[in-house]
């Protein structure tokens, strides 16, 4: 038997009808397997926020989760425009959103700060022009 | 409370009843969508204006027991097929988001 489940979605750019696909089909994954609804909350809230940016702000990308007995490591990366100032990003309130995704609610620039809130690890590599990657650790409660 | 017993309270319209036995513990009151996902706390009334297919991810993933539409807001377009798919509360109420929860208050019941 493997050591963990590896899961792999593509997340589509500018579609928010789909946005949130991959987000829920780990959350429903992990619910399966018998993960505390904490942690899967958790889990959901800091993953949806990295699928939103790539779907807003990356034109799509690649989402990876993998599922260990006491974590679950999840990936987000794109070939989008990149960030010039990720100290800036993370400053709540500070967003690049535009208009027509504000009025979906969206842009409010809270995306990364909850990232780090809800996940026990956040890594942020970024490259302008070529791409951003995003690694989520969350550690399952004892 | 129940969802059943807040949608009496409220007045409201049923948009989807997926589980109106569900307990509310708490709420919360907000349109942005990244501040409800932060901060709704889970089993929680979120009580909004926002109307777009993505209330539905963001109450799914952050186990919020009801979306409380308020101002007799109608739901966008695929909104009522997706909450039916995630089997998520939806209510809508003619009572602005102040008024809804002040009657809530008002009666002892969060």
């Amino acid at each position: 038997m493997a050591d963990h489940v590896h899961l792999e979605y593509v997340v589509e750019g500018d579609n928010f009808v789909s946005a949130g696909s991959a987000t829920e089909s780990v959350k429903a994954c992990l619910k399966g397997m018998g993960v505390k609804p904490e942690d899967v909350r958790r889990v959901a809230i800091s993953m949806y926020e990295g699928e939103i940016n790539m779907v807003i702000h990356a034109n799509g990308g690649k989402a990876t989760a993998d599922i260990y007995m006491d974590k679950v490591v999840i990936t987000l990366a794109d070939t989008g425009k990149g960030i010039a100032d990720i100290e800036l990003a993370m400053k709540p309130g500070y967003s690049t959103a535009t208009d027509d995704v504000r009025s979906l609610g969206f842009g409010a620039g809270m995306g990364l700060p909850n990232m780090k809130k809800y996940a026990d690890e956040c890594l942020i590599e970024s490259t302008v022009g070529v791409g951003t990657k995003v690694t989520l650790v969350t550690k399952f409660s004892a | 409370m129940t969802v059943q017993a807040l949608a009496e309270m409220l007045s409201a319209k049923i948009i989807n009843n997926a589980d109106f036995t569900r307990q509310v513990a708490t709420g919360y009151a907000g349109d942005l969508l990244s501040f409800v996902m932060g901060k709704a706390p889970a089993d929680s009334a979120w009580f909004t204006v926002m109307t777009n297919i993505n209330i539905c991810a963001v109450a799914h993933l952050a186990d919020v027991a009801v979306i409380v539409l308020c101002e007799d807001s109608e739901p966008m377009p695929g909104v009522t097929d997706r909450a039916k798919e995630q089997g998520i509360n939806i209510i809508s109420t003619s009572l602005d988001i102040f008024s809804a929860i002040k009657k809530v208050l008002n009666e002892g019941q969060i």
